[in-house]
């Protein structure tokens, strides 16, 4: 742990630096391709394989093997391409990009350079402000192709870094997956919103990537990973100022904490009269803060050169045209049409969508759920308990689950409050929601004789309130109905209880 | 031979063992094989016999024994390009002219000798000594492929595989009085064919005779999944042109630029005795010129190098080859370091700083970007003359072999043995040796090129079959029973 240094006085926080300071954002997104096979030979792509068992000699860069380019990771970029908005290349190479690294084979990484298959895109994206929802177009400058590489792990030593560990061992099996690379053009002019922009994005493209079904977009297990490049100038000065880069940033909620605090350290070095310095930075969940990585001063030189052993990607206009006709519908558009069918107000759209949301909600939909349950409950308790655990919610509890809960409730057998207590269950761990039920004994009492019993019970305990009630005091019922909610252990709907006693007290 | 097996005069195991026989006796003095793989060839030999003896049909030339270049990967065989880097590896896999050989039913007898990572043109530069020249054993046999060049001139085999970067297949036949040929570009497949220069690297025939080369060229050729830049197209029928001895009317066009200055007068005496030799069988010759040859060698020395850079860096003991300095201590980079420097020889380390500087940012536009140009530039300058001309011709080299020693430490001086081939690489073209004499001042082979437009490879099977028969025809013997070796055998 670094030692406390105590803030000086002229400290700024997020609100005062991009009152002085313009952001200006440049996101690089690495998305691991879906393909069966790798990206130059046949060996399989399944994650988690005994080390070494999905290699060849292609992949492990043996003397005399040749690349081959898999056609299904071409097609999978020109529709990422094409879902980008962007200009397929009739023409395009690939590149070796030269440095040494244990973990590469044959040290280079084949890989894209000056001409990338997919250029000149862009992606629309909104965001929820206090004025309203506004719209931001983020330019795309290319979109490429390259290999993954191998995997190091380093063992003995106390930290499972490189420094201090007694060997090392090497994992080839990801070496050579295919890997897409999506850079923006400068993001300027979004102000005080960069951190939300910069989410959103990633956000959108996110969900293109998974509705044209190239990848699974799994930040959490590194199939998506996004590098955030941010630069400060000052206000309305015109120039653009040196650029960090954060590396390997794996949650939509760490982008927009990346900007947030990279925009904090830097405007804070410059008030100090500091220069900021181009570098690579890692971004450290616990704090939202960044750490200096390798410093790019001394720029590698990768000695990028036309790769000769494959032959130039050249995709003809008529299967281009073909892929252009299989693009999904886009997720905006998908979003304008689920917000009619579900009849969901603007504002809870907004929270839907900023939430990361609305996948879950319409498979919690799709599986039966009533639309304003699906929402309530993913936006509401479910939200709630993952805020406190400072987590995601779609990684608390699945819809499957989540739907399970709803239609018990639909069918009567829970009421929300018992609910509640299955999803807390889930979520602690303890197992299904049925399993749940079972263990906790949560369930509607709902035998009319039983309720019945304690109401008449309740009455006897407080013969005054009934006889007010018995006048018409409908408002002093709640004291009778909270005696018999009390009395089953909250296991009885309210609702039924009223119904009941009111009902037995003429009323 | 391969009549004499196909007729049951001769077994495939007594042919292997014979060439084993004979191995032994010379190999000491010529050093053409690093190593010999008795077992597997004996072993192909029987199963070859057997196949014949159940009437299968087999192959042209099933159960002939060859010798295979030390660049080309062959599974559970060490391969080792010459260098200690790659000392004791086994590759895991076959080359896949390795595969259509055992395929075809042809003996590898061994893997042979070459200078490092087939950088050079004297087999001086391998990290297991020289090759010596069958017909003077003080001089070099040319290189890369000195070794399988050597083997043939030594009957030590009578067909070996090369590979051509910049002349390594030709030169060294022009120099041992043999047959070499390297393919257009694409035509057989670079799969496990360890990379020098990727643009540039082809695999080819070496042979006494145009028709063996031919039979053997059909056999590796082709189209290979493996190997993207290979070409999906027929492959040209060069056994037939090789046995058409017909070039009436066919337009040979003499290249002005490959002759004249730094040329050995032996050697244009008997290139012009070559062209007259065409004229007699009916072809007619046209000067041609090609300017940008002149800057063909300067391009060429940017971009192997360049290539190369980037294929050696594999060799970083982390998977395979010698590792040195590994104590426990050193970090991975520092023993990839002491590795490298251990096990790469001084041409090689040369060639490496070369290409890495002209790749390096700020320099690749000046020089590797030129060095492209400029390829593109030759290839204008080809199609231009293959407009007035069939084929092209020239020396295959400048001088008939040199001694060991004499340009070791001249590395201009020796890149210079390649001015006539490296145009046909750069080009990806095909181009073939084969002798025309020997020097008079000398008495050392010379070396007649042809070279033909891609993917016409038949056209130069078509004028080399010719002018060999009429050469032969003058000298009533093949050129390689004079080989002194031969003699005092």
């Amino acid at each position: 742990m670094s030692q406390m240094v105590p803030m000086p006085l002229n400290y700024l926080n997020y609100d005062e630096a991009v009152a002085k300071y313009e952001p200006t954002l440049g996101l690089e997104v690495h998305v691991e391709l879906n393909t069966k096979s790798k990206m130059f030979c046949s060996c399989s792509t399944e994650f988690g394989g005994e080390p070494n068992t999905q290699t060849c000699p292609v992949c492990l860069g043996l003397p005399g093997a040749l690349p081959v380019v898999n056609g299904k990771a071409i097609e999978s970029t020109i529709l990422i391409g094409l879902a980008l908005n962007c200009s397929i290349a009739p023409f395009s190479r690939f590149a070796r990009k030269n440095y040494f690294y244990p973990d590469m084979p044959k040290n280079f990484q084949t890989s894209q350079y000056d001409e990338p298959i997919c250029v000149n895109g862009y992606l629309d994206i909104e965001i929820a402000t206090e004025e309203g929802p506004k719209q931001f177009r983020v330019e795309i400058e290319r979109v490429h192709m390259e290999e993954d590489t191998g995997k190091s792990l380093h063992v003995g030593g106390a930290t499972g870094r490189i420094h201090g560990a007694e060997y090392s061992l090497l994992d080839y099996n990801r070496a050579g997956i295919p890997l897409v690379e999506i850079v923006t053009k400068i993001v300027g002019g979004t102000g005080k919103y960069a951190p939300q922009v910069a989410r959103a994005y990633v956000s959108e493209l996110r969900d293109i990537l998974r509705s044209l079904g190239v990848s699974d977009v799994k930040m959490e297990q590194g199939s998506m990973r996004c590098d955030v490049n941010v630069s400060l100038s000052p206000l309305d000065s015109g120039t653009l100022g040196t650029r960090s880069e954060t590396k390997n940033v794996n949650s939509l909620r760490s982008v927009e904490r990346a900007v947030i605090g990279e925009v904090i350290r830097q405007s804070n070095r410059l008030e100090a009269g500091e220069r900021i310095v181009q570098e690579t930075r890692h971004f450290l969940e616990e704090s939202g803060q960044t750490r200096p990585g390798r410093s790019k001063e001394q720029a590698e030189d990768y000695r990028y050169f036309p790769e000769p052993d494959l032959v130039p990607v050249a995709p003809d206009s008529g299967w281009i045209e073909a892929l252009r006709a299989t693009l999904p519908e886009r997720p905006s558009a998908r979003r304008a049409r689920l917000k009619a069918e579900w009849s969901v107000p603007d504002k809870e759209m907004t929270s839907l969508i900023n939430a990361g949301l609305l996948d879950v909600v319409q498979e919690t939909i799709e599986l039966g759920a009533e639309p304003i349950r699906a929402r309530s409950w993913w936006l509401g308790e479910i939200s709630r308990l993952a805020n406190e655990r400072d987590v995601d919610p779609t990684t608390l509890i699945t819809p499957t689950q989540v739907a399970e809960v709803i239609s018990l409730i639909q069918n009567g057998d829970l009421t929300d409050n018992l609910a509640r207590q299955v999803v807390e269950g889930v979520i602690a761990g303890a197992g299904r929601p049925s399993e749940v039920i079972a263990q906790r004994g949560l369930k509607v009492v709902s035998d009319d004789a039983a309720l019945m019993l304690a109401i008449e019970a309740a009455i006897a305990a407080q013969p005054e309130t009934a006889e007010r009630i018995r006048g018409g005091n409908i408002p002093a019922a709640g004291a009778l109905i909270g005696a018999v909610m009390k009395a089953t252990g909250g296991q009885a709907d309210a609702a039924k209880v009223r119904e009941l006693l009111l009902k037995h007290l003429g009323q | 031979m391969a009549t004499a097996l196909a007729a049951g005069e001769l077994s495939s195991v007594d042919l292997t063992q014979l060439h084993f026989d004979q191995i032994e006796k010379v190999d000491g003095a010529v050093h053409a094989f690093l190593y010999l793989d008795k077992e597997g060839a004996l072993a192909q030999a029987r199963t070859v016999d057997a196949k014949r003896a159940k009437g299968e049909a087999l192959g042209p030339l099933a159960g002939v024994p060859l010798a295979l270049k030390d660049v080309l990967a062959q599974k559970g065989i060490p391969t080792t390009c010459g260098s200690k880097m790659l000392e004791g590896w086994r590759p895991p896999y076959d080359a896949t002219v390795v595969t259509k050989l055992k395929e075809a039913g042809i003996v590898i007898l061994g893997k042979t000798n070459m200078d490092e990572f087939a950088m050079g043109s004297s087999t001086e530069n391998s990290a297991y000594g020289p090759t010596h020249n069958p017909w003077d054993l003080t001089r070099i046999p040319g290189g890369s492929g000195g070794g399988s060049a050597a083997s043939l001139a030594a009957f030590e085999a009578p067909l070996a595989i090369g590979t051509d970067t910049g002349g390594s297949i030709r030169q060294p036949a022009a120099v041992t009085g043999t047959v070499g040929v390297k393919p257009t570009y694409g035509g057989v497949s670079r799969y496990g064919l360890i990379a020098f220069s990727s643009s540039l690297d082809q695999a080819g025939p070496c042979a006494r005779t145009v028709l063996d080369a031919a039979l053997l060229h059909e056999i590796i050729a082709g189209h290979d999944e493996r190997d993207s830049t290979s070409i999906n197209a027929p492959v040209p029928q060069v056994v037939k042109a090789a046995k058409k001895l017909d070039v009436k009317g066919m337009k040979i066009g003499v290249v002005k630029e490959l002759q004249g200055d730094g040329f050995q007068s032996g050697v244009l005496s008997r290139f012009h005795e070559g062209l007259d030799a065409l004229v007699s069988a009916g072809a007619e010759l046209v000067e041609v010129s090609c300017p940008t040859f002149d800057y063909a060698l300067a391009a060429y020395y940017l971009i192997a190098p360049s290539e190369c850079s980037s294929n050696l860096a594999r060799f970083d003991s982390m998977r395979y080859g010698i590792r040195v300095g590994d104590d426990g201590q050193r970090s991975a980079e520092e023993v990839m370091k002491l590795t490298r420097h251990a096990g790469f020889g001084a041409e090689v380390k040369r060639r490496i700083i070369l290409g890495t500087y002209a790749l390096s940012s700020g320099y690749y536009d000046a020089y590797y970007g030129s060095a492209q140009k400029v390829r593109t530039l030759l290839m204008r300058d080809f199609s231009a003359a293959f407009a007035l001309a069939d084929v092209l011709v020239s020396p295959t080299t400048p001088t008939t072999a040199f001694k060991i020693g004499e340009q070791v430490d001249d590395p201009l001086a020796m890149y210079l043995n390649d001015i006539a081939t490296i145009p046909v690489n750069m080009a990806g073209i095909g181009g073939m040796s084969l002798p025309c004499g020997l020097a008079e001042e000398d008495g050392l082979p010379v070396g007649f090129q042809i070279m033909s437009p891609a993917m016409r490879d038949d056209l130069m099977y078509q004028v080399g079959g010719t002018l060999e028969a009429a050469l032969l025809a003058k000298w009533g013997a093949p050129i390689l029973d004079k080989t002194p070796v031969l003699a005092a055998r």
